[in-house]
């Protein structure tokens, strides 16, 4: 067990050591002095503004080439998957949004897919919801790749490249705010489809990001692509290859950057995203800089999707939750004086009309609906990797588990492979590479 | 409910034969007793339709029992790919000296997904076979989940692998069971390396030790936590929250309308 | 503190307080406590659109030593704890703590064995901020409130009167789940 703390003024004369946590420290300190050698610990995080969230790095050093790399997780675990066991199926939403909270809409499409495979309802699902789902989901693949070269471009130094990566993401963030009501953390995407259509101002503004978009991606790309300071820093660095990634079980941006194109959208598409028209960006570098631009390349590929889903949803009518009144959502929301809440003609069609869908109303509410027993395993292709959702039901109103199959969590482990050998200043580079978000890792 | 299921069955003439006799006239017959005798030596799983758990119960619904099946093996052929994966996992096991019948309990097909119940002695076999053989060819292990039955005596931790093939484009799922008196399963991580944090995970929530593992320690909660939280018998620990006027309590001590 | 807590109550006190206040408040630098979600909406409030440098706080200081606010900005777990009360205990005073959004509040929507229920556990918090995450204009909302609340500090004697005011009405005061009527 570690020595207590003691209070930190005590420990404000020179040469004291603080343990933050675990028995891991010592024994790594103890390890190190015996090997004699001039090696020096160096603990990065868990509150550190280079490690993308409460993420602990501890490094062995030699000079200054990192000879261990150690990764510390769980300082963001929030028991989200114990908490859906409590909570109804469609509860289960608003919990697994705020897991990945940069790509909330991947998790509620991932967790949602599930949960209508164990209802079998996978073929139910109206076209119209289907296409304002991949058409969400794009948006956050963008709003997620800005924010990871934005806080990658300020881990380097670079802060120009992050006010310009969140000015770019607040556009997308003010289309999510005008679809959904929330910037972040929708809640958007429930079994059964969405949970709301999309208003005349919704397109407009739509067709506006598409404008401005190319503009945003051409301006960083014209900063960074050639640049010789970003080259050197960013080309040979962090070199993970296809055999490497198997091994550690790693996918998205990070595979495609090591040139396979592997790819769920294409290779198992879900959603209908059969039918769309994109490629997948692959480099063969292996490097920082390939995987760069490995997501520079998905964003534009992202708008093309988006354009796409415009047309299609011109000549699509429909609803956009399912139909059957024991499943789909029964709340018909709209914007009114007070914000967005029921529409009134739902609230007349309960209360005055239709005594079944009252009940069903109450009782989607108050108990969900009950998902027959048996498990099952949806992946989507999220901003970061394979995001997937292994869900077990008992037959009742609340998943018996929920498992989430994050990304970052696995790409993470990839963080020793990558840094060991490299310096210090890689280190920084190579984890904001592998982009994670440590709420996906800890869950 | 059973009797009166039974009332109404035309009954076989109770004097002549042995009982085995009788049951294969029923058999022949198929009358609805006999169907109704399988289905009622099935476990109990849950009670009343809408089954509040306090007495308001106002469904009229409250003595109706719903009965599941124990885990049903999937009869052959399984359709899609899934004939191939067996075929070839058996003939991979038969030429390591496994036959495919001791190395898997049980194999289900449900939803379009396909699972092997492997017994934990044969998983690291399985896993190779599994990664290895030409037809099979699983490179990506995608992780290792617990799933925690306190009801299947026996059997209550199960670890599920789920595995991608790439070249095929394919999917499976694995899934081992251990007893919890004796949650040891053996460790992966030597045919999948990424399996290394996962199974840290899936001890850390439900205790399941995976032997073999080079440091199967606690990885999301604090060093020197005690228990496993994501086990069934574990609270989910929240606390009641006070607002003006009231005290809720915390969301697994509240009234339940599963 | 300083030589401004010894000086007697009187009108060079209170002078002083507007002058210590107005130096304080502006230009205070955020240490970065960014946790989860809550972390994306304050990186936000440091972007072009709401311009957290108006207010001279741009410069979010990563280490404690230089920083005089911490915006705990997150979902606070219980291993993550000892890190957030080592990280306030090295701020040199004077120092705020804003708990950003209603994880850091209160426990939020995770009312669970792993999440402290409410930073206020750990640390002493000057402004409760809710919002799951908050927007970046509430976020301003609340640096403009304590800002306010910093600009009318009171020091030295007035400062322990008032503190004796205040400890005698929470004295007085029920416990939430028994006050009824509106606040």
């Amino acid at each position: 067990m570690t020595a207590p703390t003691t209070d930190a003024y005590d420990g404000a004369a020179e040469g004291r050591v603080f343990n933050v946590s675990g028995n891991d420290w010592d024994e790594v300190v103890a390890a190190v002095r015996e090997e004699g050698e001039e090696k020096l610990v160096v603990n990065m995080g868990p509150q550190h503004p280079s490690t993308h969230g409460v993420l602990r790095l501890i490094l062995t050093l030699d000079g200054e080439t990192v000879t261990d790399a150690r990764v510390g997780i769980g300082y963001l675990h929030t028991g989200i998957e114990k908490n859906m066991e409590y909570r109804t199926w469609t509860q289960g939403t608003t919990f697994c949004t705020r897991m990945d909270y940069l790509t909330p809409l991947f998790n509620e499409a991932s967790y949602c897919l599930a949960v209508e495979r164990l209802l079998g309802i996978e073929d139910r699902i109206p076209e119209r919801a289907s296409i304002i789902r991949v058409m969400m989901m794009e948006l956050n693949r963008m709003s997620s790749h800005w924010v990871a070269n934005a806080t990658f471009g300020n881990e380097l130094g670079a802060t120009t490249i992050m006010t310009n990566g969140f000015r770019a993401r607040e556009r997308v963030l003010d289309l999510f705010e005008v679809i959904t009501g929330l910037r972040m953390n929708h809640a958007y995407i429930r079994p059964g489809g969405v949970i709301q259509d999309l208003t005349p101002l919704a397109f407009e503004k739509t067709r506006e990001l598409l404008k401005e978009m190319p503009r945003e991606i051409s301006d960083i790309r014209k900063l960074l692509d050639e640049s010789p300071l970003y080259l050197a820093r960013t080309k040979d660095v962090a070199y993970l290859d296809v055999a490497g990634c198997m091994a550690l079980g790693v996918t998205g941006p990070v595979l495609r950057a090591a040139g396979l194109p592997y790819d769920l959208r294409k290779t198992q598409p879900y959603c209908g995203y059969e039918n769309y028209d994109f490629d997948i960006p692959t480099y063969d570098g292996c490097d920082v800089y390939s995987r760069y631009r490995v997501r520079m390349d998905e964003m534009e590929e992202s708008l093309k999707i988006i354009e796409q889903c415009l047309e299609k949803l011109q000549h699509t009518d429909g609803p956009v939750m399912i139909e059957d009144a024991k499943i789909g959502w029964p709340a018909r929301l709209a914007i009114g004086p007070d914000g967005m809440g029921n529409s009134p003609d739902h609230i007349k069609h309960i209360m005055g009309t239709s005594m079944e869908a009252l009940i069903h109303h109450f009782k989607l509410v108050t108990e969900g609906f009950r998902v027959p027993p048996g498990q099952a395993y949806a992946a989507v292709e999220s901003a970061k990797g394979e995001l997937a959702c292994h869900a077990v039901s008992d037959g009742g109103t609340r998943p018996w588990r929920a498992h989430f199959r994050d990304p970052s969590f696995v790409n993470l482990q990839a963080t020793a492979a990558t840094c060991v050998g490299g310096s210090v200043a890689d280190v920084v580079a190579a984890v904001a590479s592998l982009d994670p978000v440590i709420g996906g890792v800890d869950r | 409910m059973s009797d009166e299921n039974n009332k109404d069955a035309p009954q076989p003439a109770e004097t002549t034969g042995t009982d085995a006799e009788i049951e294969q006239a029923q058999a022949a017959d198929n009358l609805p007793a006999r169907a109704g005798e399988e289905r009622l030596s099935e476990q109990v799983v849950r009670t009343g339709m809408f089954g509040a758990k306090t007495t308001g119960d106002t469904s009229g619904y409250g003595r109706l029992q719903v009965r599941r099946p124990a885990i049903s093996s999937s009869p052959r052929p399984y359709g899609r790919y899934f004939d191939e994966i067996a075929d070839e996992l058996g003939r991979a096991l038969d030429g390591a000296g496994v036959a495919f019948g001791d190395a898997i309990e049980n194999v289900v097909v449900d939803r379009g997904e396909l699972t092997f119940y492997v017994r934990r002695e044969h998983l690291p076999e399985v896993a190779q076979q599994m990664r290895d053989d030409a037809k099979l060819r699983f490179e990506l292990m995608s992780g290792v989940s617990g799933v925690h039955y306190p009801d299947e005596t026996g059997r209550e931790l199960h670890a599920v692998y789920h595995l991608i093939s790439i070249t095929h484009n394919r999917r499976v799922r694995l899934e081992v069971a251990c007893p919890d008196a004796d949650p040891h399963i053996p460790s992966v991580v030597a045919t999948y390396p990424t399996a290394d944090w996962h199974e840290r995970e899936t001890y850390d929530f439900f205790g399941i030790i995976f032997d073999g593992h080079p440091h199967l320690t606690r990885i999301e909660m604090p060093d020197d936590w005690h228990g496993h939280p994501q086990r069934k018998d574990y609270p989910l620990g929240g606390i009641p929250v006070e607002y003006r006027g009231a005290t809720v309590p915390p969301p697994d001590e509240r009234r339940s309308y599963v | 503190m300083g030589l401004e807590e010894k000086i007697p109550s009187g009108f060079l006190l209170t002078t002083l307080e507007q002058v210590v206040g107005l130096a304080r408040k502006s230009s205070m630098w955020p240490a970065t406590f960014g946790l989860a979600c809550c972390a994306i909406e304050m990186m936000a409030v440091g972007g072009p659109r709401h311009d957290i440098s108006r207010f001279g706080m741009e410069r979010f200081s990563a280490t404690p030593r230089q920083a005089d606010l911490m915006i705990v900005a997150g979902r606070v777990s219980q291993k993550m704890a000892p890190v957030l009360r080592q990280v306030y205990d090295q701020m040199p005073p004077p120092k705020w703590v804003i708990s950003m959004g209603v994880c850091a509040s209160s426990g939020g929507m995770f009312n669970n064995y792993a999440i402290v229920q409410g930073v206020d556990h750990v640390v002493p918090v000057d402004i409760y901020l809710p919002g799951c995450p908050p927007r970046p204009e509430m976020l301003i909302d609340a640096i403009i409130k304590l800002h306010d609340k910093v600009r009318n500090t009171k020091l030295g004697a007035n400062r322990e009167k008032e503190i004796e005011e205040l400890e005698a009405a929470r004295k007085r005061a029920l416990p939430i789940a028994d006050v009824r009527e509106p606040a």
